[in-house]
């Protein structure tokens, strides 16, 4: 009898509401789904998916130091955010090799000295929960740096939503009438390092860049509009997350993995079955039955 | 000493040198353009024609001389809308999620406020410029779906809803289909009439003869810079690519 009534769609769908843990990690993961699904168009356009993945594990030795030094985590991860694309920049400039290898081994450089600090410092640090997120253990704490930040970029974003496009569009034209490319350049980096630090609390990360770069691909495939390729972004990673944390809810599976695994299944949706850039075209196949 | 005002001069480059982290571009260069002058900017693949614009347009700084725009510094150039770049088609994402509005509403990004909405002005300018280069019927047509030659026209919209004086054209005529040739070729009249200047590099020998009154050869540095009657001479073009022959870049007829 109770079995039956557990299998009901709408008891499916509230019955994990009746969880605390469960409202705060759906209304976390949707807005920093939102912010990463805002950035992503962003990134997507600029081409820096790369950059992205660099950032995002760049940020594991700031967020140790700062638990370690009892500092907001969101603080540490920033400035090693930051300072990893600085030490990129600057090993690009002075020495021969390609900027891809050039990411990848700062990137690695900075995720294993963030790893061998976690073996050293004595602390309460759930290594688990940085790697994979724990969206489900989220803190009070957390939640008030998560809010603000998301607030942040999301101001930001909006504030400078069309010169951020002018700039991945036409960096040249920009220059050329006035407008400070170099302030715009390092105002998306800021942005890409605190939506690295909000995203890491639900995906880990690990996965991170998947919050940054999926939901942007899927809504390219799906529009040629800028503005509503930004919408569909945030709306597809908003959903991924929802679907996310349920199916982890009702299967049992570690939240963050389906996270990125429900973005991924909506990208091959749209990689399938776009309207005009799918492989099936879907508008030409309802096309021919008319 | 004579005195020169440079005010005379749209754009008045003076031995200027451009170097990417010690890998010398372009070395003293010297140019200088009056109101209703057309040049043509003419010189090998890696000669330093893109690097020159990417000078004027302030994209990169130059390591040594001077750039005046009306006798005035470039950053006060940019800061009036002083200088339009029309890019390459090859120097543009064509796949962007982005409209022939979107895209000539740019031009008029630099004198908006800081969220760029447009006043009932920039959509007066918009509309007139996509007008003047006859894509009117694809306002909302993404750059992804124009041909090669209404992609082009659509940057010179843009160039045009700026407002701009000075006009840099990375190669206007490559890649563009006849009816958009006889479009900008009649747009470079008018502009002349309007006493806008422009500098347009190309690869095509007869375009330079058709449109410029002046020419610019280099070769990482200026090899011959005059009227083009004058200058333009199968001697100076032999030196300017490297020893090869005016008969093989012209056909043997010319």
């Amino acid at each position: 009898m109770e079995l039956c009534s557990f299998l009901t769609l709408d008891s499916l769908i509230t019955d994990p509401l009746t969880h605390d843990f469960m409202r705060k990690a759906l209304l976390m993961s949707s807005l920093v789904a939102a912010v990463c699904g805002f950035l992503s168009s962003y990134l997507t356009l600029k081409g820096w998916a790369l950059m992205g993945d660099a950032v995002s594990h760049s940020v594991m030795p700031g967020v140790v130091v700062a638990y370690a030094l009892g500092l907001p985590f969101s603080l540490g991860a920033f400035i090693f955010g930051v300072g990893s694309v600085a030490l990129i920049g600057f090993i690009k400039q002075k020495s021969r090799v390609k900027e891809d290898t050039v990411i990848g081994l700062v990137f690695t450089g900075f995720f294993a000295l963030g790893i061998v600090l976690v073996s050293k410092i004595k602390s309460n640090i759930d290594l688990h929960s940085i790697l994979f997120g724990s969206p489900l253990g989220i803190s009070l704490s957390d939640v008030k740096q998560t809010i603000f930040i998301s607030l942040l970029v999301v101001i930001l974003l909006s504030i400078f939503r069309k010169d951020l496009m002018l700039y991945c569009f036409d960096p040249r034209h920009a220059k050329t009438v006035g407008i400070n490319v170099v302030f715009l350049h390092y105002l998306l980096l800021t942005c890409l390092s605190l939506a690295a630090v909000v995203g890491l609390q639900s995906v880990g990360i690990i996965l991170v860049v998947a919050m940054l770069i999926t939901p942007g691909a899927t809504a390219y495939l799906l529009t040629d509009k800028f503005d509503n390729m930004t919408v569909i972004s945030v709306l597809s990673a908003i959903t991924s997350s929802l679907i996310g944390i349920y199916v982890s809810f009702w299967f049992d599976l570690e939240t963050g993995g389906s996270i990125v695994l429900a973005q991924t299944f909506i990208f091959l949706f749209a990689f399938l079955f776009a309207p005009r850039y799918g492989i099936f075209k879907l508008k030409k196949l309802f096309a021919g039955y008319k | 000493m004579e005195t020169i005002n440079y005010q005379n001069f749209r754009i008045d480059a003076e031995n200027i040198c451009v170097d990417y982290n010690g890998k010398v571009a372009l070395y003293d260069a010297n140019l200088r353009l009056k109101p209703g002058q057309i040049c043509g900017l003419v010189g090998m693949n890696g000669a330093g024609k893109t690097t020159f614009f990417n000078a004027l347009t302030g994209f990169v700084n130059i390591s040594k001389g001077k750039i005046r725009i009306n006798g005035e510094s470039l950053r006060s150039a940019q800061k009036d809308q002083t200088i339009a770049y029309v890019p390459q088609n090859e120097g543009i994402d064509s796949q962007f999620p982005i409209s022939v509005w979107d895209v000539v509403m740019m031009g008029r990004y630099g004198s908006m406020n800081i969220f760029r909405c447009p006043r009932e002005s920039d959509v007066q300018a918009v509309k007139d410029a996509i007008e003047r280069v006859d894509l009117t019927d694809h306002l909302s047509t993404p750059i992804g779906n124009l041909s090669g030659g209404q992609r082009k026209r659509t940057f010179l919209a843009r160039a045009i809803a700026q407002r701009a004086s000075i006009l840099l054209l990375d190669e206007p005529f490559s890649g563009v289909d006849i009816r958009t040739e006889k479009l900008i070729s009649e747009l470079f009249i008018q502009f002349k009439n309007e006493g806008k200047t422009i500098l347009l590099s190309t690869h095509d020998m007869i375009h330079v003869r058709e449109f410029c009154d002046l020419v610019l050869l280099i070769n990482k540095t200026v090899v011959a810079y005059g009227e083009t009657s004058e200058v333009f001479t199968p001697e100076n073009i032999t030196t300017t690519f490297g020893g090869i022959s005016p008969d093989f870049l012209f056909g043997p007829e010319s």
